[in-house]
């Protein structure tokens, strides 16, 4: 309630002006949505986990400690006074003596990069794709038409056969870490790109509809700056929206082809590999299958309610209701 | 209607062949060797006879359409020949596995009761649960009821199956000791009790390909729900005088369930492929876990083969969905 009788310098100083640009309002809505809110919590704290945690930590995720393997979460303590606990073990150790703090720690590193970069990759395919069928009418025949060919490949299958076919070539020319990392982010990469690509699509062809873009065409603005210019950051919503989905869906996909037993190798932890290591032992330590499971698990979770959010924070329809 | 589904099927055909290709071509380039397993003392000469008697000795494309003629011409012919005696096939070569030098299509048939058992009842109970959840989560929006469906189906949607999967036995084999956590393919049900052995051994791994199908189309069913009990001709039903059921279960549940009914068609290929994991977390051996044998043992043709038959499915039923969503929608004209 304003007094209209006030003058305006008062009303100016009890309302300081309030800078709203665009991303600002995205936010507040964002904020609004608290499911979303809460993945953001955990998605930051599970990534300081995996980038600082193993410094503060400062156990080596691989160092074996042959005589204390075996050794039982600190909270096994509650209901069985005899397990074998250790304060310095607060997660315990697996067969071999090696930290499962560590290890989870070390694991999500892995797992997290993976999903960013194949996330990226498959972005910024999808997105050329999309752009360049949406804004070129003689590529956007052959482009859609190779978007349905691959969208009608069984991709996990292929997946798997990727794997195995590129795994020895990759691992002699980059190594056995960098070769099946670049092998797992590839194959993610270029088997997850199609959904960004035909929203893409047909965000860009109405665009091209509209009257701004016919404006900047009618200056003589070239093909190569329209598209960075106008059309790219007006597509940037959807864009947004499918990337969290492209992160959760590489996540799965990486823990999933290591849990086959088709991702890195057995000395090299993430967190799917870790899960199925602990498989074959989880009757007497199921702590080995939890832990990890529910690191994916919520990780995937926030990231999906990061991306509900999300899509009601972009949408303009939505906002400031 | 008629003639865009035949114009579709024609259609089809390239798409298929391309992808045989690309799976064909994919596999050529395969490290593993057929022969890796064989002595070292062979020599060579006879170990090149070998490979020749595998087929291998051919150029890729000489294989390639043999391959295609097999599979399109000799196969289905053995299989008209067992179903009614005739003598269509004379012998010819069938696709043979490197691994149990068995015909590949024998092989399938062996596994395929399995994966239809568990994961196609899993898809369809999955679809049975979802789409009462999506109906009431949408009719009565930020209850209670829709505050704890949404979430559940984010959780299933989100929580990998191979966790879920493993949780289950964690929880229900182990601690409780309830259901076995390994599926026994030779059991046999012949009485009341075997009967109920089979669904204790089904029940885990049918729920968790269950929660993970319904949290996705309870989603679409809720939002298909939403986007039309705010139109206009609910309105104008409620205003008619109609009662609640028949605006909701009639007007609205008929017209909402167009979308849904072809994104339950476009997952029923999933019901093969996808359930690859769960097979291998319960030692189901069905389709998937046959895959992955195959694919760990090099054994070319049963992959090229496996693989295709989930090509050609996802191509089939996504041909459905849209000749469905034409049926079901007269908005739609094809033609």
């Amino acid at each position: 309630m304003t007094d209209a009788n006030l003058p305006l310098e008062q009303i100016a100083a009890e309302q300081p002006f309030k800078h709203r640009s665009h991303w600002w309002d995205v936010w507040a809505q964002f904020r609004t949505h608290k499911g979303a809110l809460l993945g953001l919590f955990f998605l930051v704290f599970i990534t300081l986990f995996v980038l600082i945690g193993p410094s503060l930590w400062g156990v080596d995720a691989t160092a074996l400690d042959i005589r204390n393997k075996d050794v039982r979460p600190i909270y096994t303590i509650l209901w069985d006074s005899s397990a074998k606990v250790s304060w310095a073990r607060p997660l315990g150790t697996d067969q071999l003596g090696r930290d499962n703090m560590a290890a989870l720690m070390q694991g999500g590193r892995i797992s997290m990069a993976v999903g960013w970069t194949a996330m990226l990759l498959s972005v910024i395919l999808g997105t050329l794709v999309g752009v360049l069928a949406g804004y070129f009418r003689r590529l956007d025949g052959v482009l859609m038409r190779f978007t349905d060919l691959v969208l009608a490949l069984p991709l996990l299958p292929l997946l798997l056969v990727m794997m195995l076919l590129f795994r020895d070539t990759l691992r002699a020319a980059f190594g056995p870490e960098q070769g099946i990392f670049i092998l797992i982010v590839v194959a993610i990469g270029v088997t997850s790109w199609m959904q960004t690509a035909r929203i893409v699509r047909g965000d860009v062809l109405a665009l091209k509809e509209r009257e701004f873009v016919l404006a900047a065409r009618s200056i003589g603005t070239p093909s190569r700056r329209m598209i960075t210019r106008h059309v790219l950051p007006n597509v940037l919503s959807p864009i947004m929206v499918s990337a969290t989905l492209g992160l959760a869906n590489a996540i799965i996909t990486e823990s999933a082809l290591s849990f086959l037993g088709l991702g890195f190798p057995s000395d090299f932890p993430t967190w799917g590999k870790i899960l199925f290591d602990s498989v074959d032992r989880m009757a007497a330590f199921p702590e080995r299958v939890l832990w990890p499971g529910l690191a994916i698990s919520l990780t995937v979770l926030s990231v999906n309610y990061i991306g509900d959010g999300l899509r009601d924070a972009l949408d303009p329809r939505i906002r400031g209701t | 209607m008629l003639t865009y589904t035949i114009r579709r099927l024609v259609l089809a055909i390239p798409t298929l062949l391309f992808i045989a290709l690309v799976i064909f071509l994919l596999l050529e380039l395969a490290p593993g060797d057929p022969l890796a397993n064989m002595p070292l003392t062979i020599p060579p000469e006879v170990r090149q006879q070998m490979r020749e008697a595998l087929g291998l000795g051919e150029p890729w494309y000489v294989r390639f359409v043999l391959w295609l003629y097999q599979f399109f011409v000799v196969e289905p012919s053995y299989w008209l020949d067992a179903t009614f005696g005739t003598d269509l096939a004379a012998g010819q070569q069938r696709i043979i596995s490197f691994q149990s030098r068995s015909p590949v299509f024998d092989t399938i048939a062996e596994r395929l009761p399995q994966t239809l058992w568990v994961v196609g009842m899993s898809y369809i109970v999955g679809v049975l649960i979802a789409l009462p959840i999506g109906i009431i989560s949408a009719y009565r929006q930020y209850s209670w009821f829709d505050q704890i469906g949404t979430f559940v189906s984010m959780v299933g949607f989100s929580v990998p199956t191979f966790f879920t999967g493993v949780l289950l036995i964690v929880i229900f084999s182990v601690q409780l000791g309830w259901f076995p956590s390994i599926y026994d393919t030779t059991h046999r049900v012949n009485d009341l009790d075997s009967f109920l052995f089979q669904l204790r051994q089904m029940a885990m791994p049918v729920f968790v390909l269950a929660l993970y199908n319904a949290a996705q189309i309870s989603r679409y069913m809720r939002a298909s729900m939403l986007d039309n009990l705010g139109q206009d001709y609910v309105r104008t039903a409620r205003a008619k005088g109609m009662n609640e059921k028949v605006v909701v279960l009639q007007h609205v549940l008929r017209n909402s369930m167009i979308p849904v009914v072809t994104v339950i068609a476009l997952g029923v290929p999933q019901v093969f492929g996808g359930a690859i994991i769960t097979e291998q977390v319960f030692k189901v051996n069905g389709l998937g876990q046959l895959l992955i044998l195959a694919i760990q043992g090099s054994d070319i043709p049963m992959v090229m083969t496996l693989t295709f038959i989930f090509a050609v499915l996802i191509v089939l039923f996504n041909l459905i969905a849209d000749v469905l969503y034409g049926l079901l929608d007269p908005r739609i004209r094809y033609d």
